[in-house]
C-alpha cells in the first residue's frame, strides 16, 4: 500500500483521482478488457455522473473503485485510484490490501445498487443491516447501532421508522428498500457515495423522490456522489459533471451544461438524440419517429427528422373494451378465508381504431399489464366485454376465440426470457404459423425469411439460437413472431423498457414503420411518458386499476387534466440541465394499494368529457379526493 | 407463527388416517388367507382360527379397521408372532439404539458436510474445492457394507482398538456412526456447496462487502444463513431415512436396532411387527417434515410471515 502523506494544510484537491485505470475479466481462453485507460477525478461534494449503454464499463468502473470487482471475477490490471481519506492521507485503493479496503468500504466510500429488491439480505431485519456498518466501523455497541439505525431511517424520511426497524426486507416496497439501502450506505457519513443505477428499477414518481433524497442528504453531509446511469434525464437532473463512456473508454467529459448544450463527440450527440424527451412533440397532434443519428467511427454523423405518423384509418374501432373488470382474490388463514381482493382492472373502457396507437401508462400495480393480459385472455376477466370488430371475445366458443386470438398478438418486456433458449429463432417464428395452420412446408420457411427481413434482420438468422443475439435483436425476433399470424392488433407490454436508449429508439421506430406499412393497431403499455409521447395517437392514464384520463395524446400531454397525470409528468426527469426544477411538487409517499376488503369495491363513475375525445375522472380515487 | 403451526398440525390428521388405512390394508393385500399363511399350510382349523383372532381378522373390514385403529391409538399393536411378546415392547427395545446411532451419525455428518461444503464453495475452482468434492463423491459411492467390513478388519481385528459389533459403550458407536454418516456427510457437502455458490452471487452479498463487512462475516453470517434454507430440508430427509434404521450397517455391526428387526420380521412374516414399524417410520417422517418446516420459518422470515 502506498501512503503518500499529504500536507494537512492543503485540504484542496480532488477526493478521488483515477488515473489510467484498466480492468480485466480473465475468461477461459481470453482476457476481456472491461475498462481501458480510464482517468477522471471527483471533487469533494460534487456529483459526477458516468453515463453509457450496457457494456460501456460504467458499472465495472464503480465496482473497481470499491475493489468489489475482484469478487465478480475481475481484476484491476493497471492504473491507480488515489483516494483522499478523512485523515487527509491519500491512498492508492488499486493497490490497498483487503483489510485496508474493509476499513474504506462502507466507511469512507459507500455504495447503493440498482436492485433494491435483491440488495438487502432477506434474513436480517433492516435495523440490523443498517446498524452493522456502524458497529463495524465505529465500534458502536448493539444499542448505539440501533439508535443510529433509527436516526438514519428518519433521515431518509421513512414514515413510522420506529415500527419498521424490526421488519424484514420483504415487508417493504421497492422505494422503501432503496431508502433503507441509502440509510445503510450513509450510516457512517462517507465522503463518497457510489450510486449504481439507484433508481432504474423504480417507478418515476418514486425515482423523483429518491433522487431528491440523495441530493438533500448530499447537501447535509457534504459528500461527493459518483452516479452511474444510462438515463440522460437522470443525468441532467443530478450531475455537476458528466463522463460519457463507451466500450470501456472515456468518450467525453465535461460539465453537465456543456455536455447537453454542446456535445463534442458524435457518440454523445447520438446518445442525446436517442433520448426520449418529454415535451419534444408539444404542439404536434401526431406521433413522430425518433430522429436517427448515424455515427461513423471517423467522427461524422448525419441527422434525419421523421415525418408525422398519420396512420389512423376508418372510424369503426378494431378493438373495443367495455367495462372490463379483473380482480384477484387474496386468501388467508387455515381455511383460506377470502381476506381481500386486488382490484387490478376496474371498469376499464377504451377503443382502438385501425392504424392507431393507444398508450396505457401508469406505474407498477396500476393494472396496465393486467389489462393487456386480460385482452389476450392470459387472464380471466370478471366482467365486461372485449369486442374485436364488434364481436365479443368473451362470449365466443373456444374454437372461434382461438381463431380470433391470432389477430391479437403480444410482445413482452423481457426479450431474454420470452424466447425459448433451446429452439432456433426460425422455429420460434414459425410456430404460430404451424399451430394455426397458416402455412406448411416451403411456405413456412419463406414466410419466416420475409418476417425476419421485415423486422430488419437477415433471413439466415433463422437457424441461430436466441443467445447469439443482442437484446435489441431479440426484441425484433419477438416482434417477427408476433407478426407471423398476421395480427391486426399488437399489444406491446413495456416492449422497449429493458433496452438501451439507442436500441429503444430503433425498436420504437420499427414498430411505427410496421404500423405504417401494415396498418397495425397498437396497445402500447408503458411507464415511460417520454416514449409514450413519441408513439401514441391517444393515451390512457391508469391509476389503481382505473383509467383516470384518456384522450388524444396532444390534449393529455399539453393539458393534463387529472392531478395524477400532472404528478406523473412532473416526476419525469427532463433531459436538459438548464430546465431542471429541483423544487417542483412531487407525489409524496407510496402509491396506495389496490387490495380492498371483500365487498368493498372502489367507487367508479363515468369519466367527464372536457375536450374533444378527452375524458377525465372527477370522482375520488386513492389519494386523489 | 402459531397459526402456521396449527395449520400444519391440522394438515397432518388426514395424512395419518391415510397411512393407517394403508398399513391396515397391508395384511389384506396378500394373496390368500393371511391367517392360513401365518399358521402354516398344515395347521389345524382351530389353529388358523386362533391366529385369525390374534391378528384381528374377524368380522367385516370396517370393524377390523376400527379395532386396529382403536388399539393402535392405545399403543397396542398386538403380539409378535415370533417372540409372543407385545409388539410395542419389541419395538421399544430396538428404538433407542437406532435413534442414538442416527443422532451421532447425523451430528458429525452435518458438521463436517457443512464445513467441507462451505470450504469448497469459497475456494471454488481451487484445490480445496476439488479435494472436498473428491471426498464427497467417494463418500457417496462407497458401499457401506464394504466400508464397515474394512473398518472392522482394521480397527477390531488388526489393531484391536474397537469392538467388532454390539451395543453398550461409547466405543461401540464409533464405527457404525462413521459408516452410517459418511454418505450423509458427502451429500451434505455437495448440497451445501451448490447452495452456497448460488447465494454468494446474490446482490445482498455484494451489499455486505460494500459495507466493509470482513470476508469471514460475509461467508459465515450473510451467505451461510441464506444457504442453510435448502440444506435444512436435506438434513431432515436424511434424518428420516436413517431413523428407519440402516439394514446394512445394523447387520454388519450386529446393532440391535429397528433395521434388523424389520429384516427379521419380514423373513418370519411377523405381520404385527411389520405393520407397527411401517406406521412408526411414517410418523417419524411426518414429524421430521414438520420440524423442518418450522426450522425453515426460523431461517427464512419470508415464510414466517406468510
Amino acid at each position: 500500500m502506498t501512503a503518500a502523506p499529504a500536507p494537512a494544510a492543503v485540504p484542496q484537491g480532488p477526493l478521488v483521482r483515477v488515473d489510467g485505470l484498466d480492468v480485466e475479466f480473465p475468461t477461459q481462453d481470453t482476457v476481456l478488457r472491461a475498462v481501458e485507460n480510464l482517468s477522471f477525478h471527483i471533487d469533494p461534494g460534487e456529483t459526477l455522473a458516468v453515463v453509457g449503454e450496457s457494456g460501456s464499463g460504467k458499472s465495472v468502473t464503480s465496482l473497481a473503485l470499491m475493489r468489489l470487482v475482484e469478487f465478480g471475477g475481475g481484476r484491476i490490471a493497471g492504473g491507480s485510484v488515489a483516494f483522499r481519506g478523512r485523515d487527509g492521507v491519500v491512498r492508492d485503493l488499486a493497490k490497498a490490501d483487503p483489510e485496508a479496503m474493509d476499513k474504506v468500504r462502507g466507511n469512507e466510500i459507500a455504495m447503493i445498487f440498482q436492485e433494491p429488491m435483491t440488495s438487502l439480505n432477506p434474513v436480517f431485519t433492516i435495523g440490523d443491516q443498517i446498524g452493522e456498518a456502524v458497529r463495524l466501523h465505529q465500534g458502536a455497541s448493539r444499542a448505539e447501532a440501533r439508535a443510529e439505525a433509527l436516526a438514519m431511517l428518519e433521515k431518509v424520511r421513512i414514515p413510522g421508522a420506529k415500527g419498521l426497524i424490526d421488519r424484514h426486507p420483504h415487508q417493504l416496497s421497492g422505494g422503501m428498500r432503496q431508502r433503507v439501502m441509502i440509510a445503510m450506505a450513509l450510516a457512517c457519513r462517507p465522503k463518497l457515495l457510489v450510486a449504481d443505477e439507484p433508481t432504474t428499477a423504480l417507478d418515476v414518481t418514486i425515482q423523483a423522490q429518491i433522487l431528491r433524497l440523495i441530493r438533500m442528504l448530499q447537501d447535509e453531509m457534504g459528500m461527493a456522489v459518483l452516479f452511474i446511469t444510462h438515463d440522460m434525464g437522470v443525468v441532467a437532473e443530478v450531475a455537476d459533471r458528466v463522463l460519457v463512456m463507451r466500450h470501456g473508454r472515456k468518450v467525453e467529459e465535461g460539465t453537465a451544461q456543456e455536455i447537453f448544450a454542446r456535445p463534442q463527440h458524435p457518440y454523445t450527440r447520438a446518445l442525446l438524440a436517442a433520448v426520449p424527451r418529454l415535451g419534444a412533440l408539444a404542439g404536434e397532434p401526431l406521433p413522430r419517429r425518433f430522429p436517427l443519428v448515424v455515427v461513423n467511427d471517423s467522427g461524422g454523423g448525419s441527422y434525419t427528422e421523421a415525418p408525422p405518423q398519420d396512420t389512423v384509418t376508418g372510424e369503426a374501432p378494431v378493438l373495443e373494451v367495455k367495462d372490463l373488470v379483473t380482480r384477484f382474490d387474496v386468501r388467508r388463514g387455515i381455511f383460506g378465508r377470502l381476506s381481500g381482493r386486488v382490484h387490478a382492472v376496474e371498469q376499464v373502457s377504451f377503443a382502438v381504431k385501425a392504424g392507431e396507437t393507444l398508450a396505457l401508462v401508469g406505474e407498477s400495480g396500476c393494472g396496465k399489464s393486467t389489462t393487456g393480459r386480460t385482452i389476450m385472455q392470459l387472464q380471466a376477466a370478471n366482467a365486461g366485454q372485449i369486442l374485436f370488430h364488434g364481436r365479443d371475445l368473451l362470449a365466443m366458443g373456444a374454437q372461434e376465440r382461438r381463431r380470433m386470438r391470432q389477430k391479437i398478438q403480444y410482445v413482452f418486456q423481457d426479450p431474454f426470457a420470452s424466447l425459448d433458449p433451446r429452439l432456433t429463432v426460425g422455429f420460434s417464428i414459425a410456430e404460430p404459423l404451424t399451430t394455426h395452420n397458416l402455412a406448411s412446408g416451403r411456405a413456412v420457411e419463406e414466410r419466416v425469411a420475409e418476417l425476419l427481413r421485415d423486422v430488419g434482420l437477415s433471413p439466415d438468422h433463422a437457424r441461430r439460437y436466441p443467445h447469439e443475439f443482442s437484446g435489441g435483436q431479440r426484441q425484433r425476433i419477438c416482434i417477427a413472431r408476433a407478426l407471423a399470424s398476421e395480427p391486426q392488433v399488437l399489444i406491446a407490454d413495456e416492449a422497449v423498457a429493458a433496452l438501451d436508449v439507442s436500441i429503444q429508439a430503433q425498436i420504437v421506430n420499427l414498430l411505427m414503420e410496421l404500423q405504417e406499412t401494415r396498418g397495425l393497431s397498437y396497445i402500447f403499455i408503458s411507464h415511460d411518458m417520454a416514449v409514450v409521447e413519441r408513439v401514441s395517437h391517444r393515451v390512457a392514464v391508469m391509476y389503481l386499476g382505473q383509467i383516470v384520463e384518456i384522450g388524444p395524446r396532444q390534449a393529455v400531454f399539453d393539458h393534463p387534466a387529472h392531478p395524477y397525470t400532472r404528478r406523473l409528468m412532473a416526476a419525469v426527469p427532463v433531459a436538459d440541465p438548464a430546465r431542471r426544477d429541483r423544487d417542483r411538487p412531487l407525489l409524496e409517499g407510496e402509491i396506495p394499494s389496490a387490495i380492498r376488503a371483500p365487498g368493498d369495491p372502489p367507487e367508479v363513475r363515468p369519466l367527464v368529457e372536457i375536450g374533444p375525445g378527452h375524458f377525465v375522472a372527477r370522482h375520488p380515487i386513492g389519494d386523489f379526493r | 407463527m402459531l397459526e402456521y403451526l396449527a395449520k400444519r398440525l391440522l394438515g397432518i390428521i388426514p395424512v395419518i388416517f391415510a397411512i393407517s388405512v394403508v398399513v391396515f390394508a397391508f395384511v389384506h393385500l396378500l394373496p390368500g388367507d393371511p391367517a392360513r399363511l401365518v399358521a402354516g399350510l398344515d395347521a389345524s382349523q382351530e389353529d388358523v382360527a386362533a391366529v385369525r383372532q390374534s391378528l384381528g381378522l374377524e368380522g367385516p373390514l370396517w370393524q377390523q379397521y376400527l379395532r386396529f385403529a382403536g388399539n393402535a391409538v392405545q399403543g397396542d399393536f398386538g403380539i409378535s408372532l415370533k417372540t409372543r411378546r407385545p409388539v410395542l415392547t419389541e419395538i421399544g427395545e430396538r428404538l433407542m439404539p437406532t435413534v442414538w446411532l442416527t443422532v451421532f451419525a447425523m451430528l458429525w455428518a452435518t458438521v463436517f458436510g457443512l464445513l467441507i461444503g462451505v470450504l469448497s464453495a469459497v475456494k471454488r475452482g481451487r484445490w480445496q474445492d476439488y479435494g472436498g468434492m473428491i471426498v464427497a463423491v467417494s463418500g457417496i459411492s462407497f458401499p457401506s457394507f464394504w466400508l464397515g467390513l474394512l473398518l472392522i478388519d482394521l480397527f477390531s481385528v488388526r489393531l484391536g482398538w474397537l469392538p467388532t459389533g454390539g451395543y453398550g459403550t461409547w466405543a461401540h458407536f464409533v464405527m457404525p456412526s462413521f459408516t452410517l454418516g459418511l454418505g450423509v456427510a458427502a451429500v451434505m457437502a455437495r448440497f451445501t456447496r451448490s447452495a452456497f455458490v448460488e447465494i454468494a452471487r446474490e446482490d445482498y452479498v455484494r451489499t455486505a462487502r460494500a459495507k466493509g463487512v470482513p470476508e469471514a462475516f460475509v461467508i459465515w453470517k450473510h451467505t451461510l444463513r441464506n444457504a442453510l434454507v435448502p440444506v435444512i430440508t436435506m438434513t431432515g430427509l436424511q434424518f428420516g431415512f436413517l431413523l428407519g434404521g440402516s439394514i446394512v450397517v445394523e447387520t454388519v455391526f450386529s446393532w440391535p436396532g429397528l433395521g434388523r428387526l424389520l429384516v427379521d420380521s419380514v423373513s418370519y412374516r411377523d405381520y404385527p411387527v411389520i405393520q407397527a414399524e411401517i406406521l412408526l417410520f411414517s410418523l417419524e417422517f411426518i414429524f421430521i417434515n414438520l420440524a423442518v418446516d418450522v426450522l425453515y420459518a426460523f431461517a427464512n422470515p419470508e415464510i414466517r410471515y406468510k
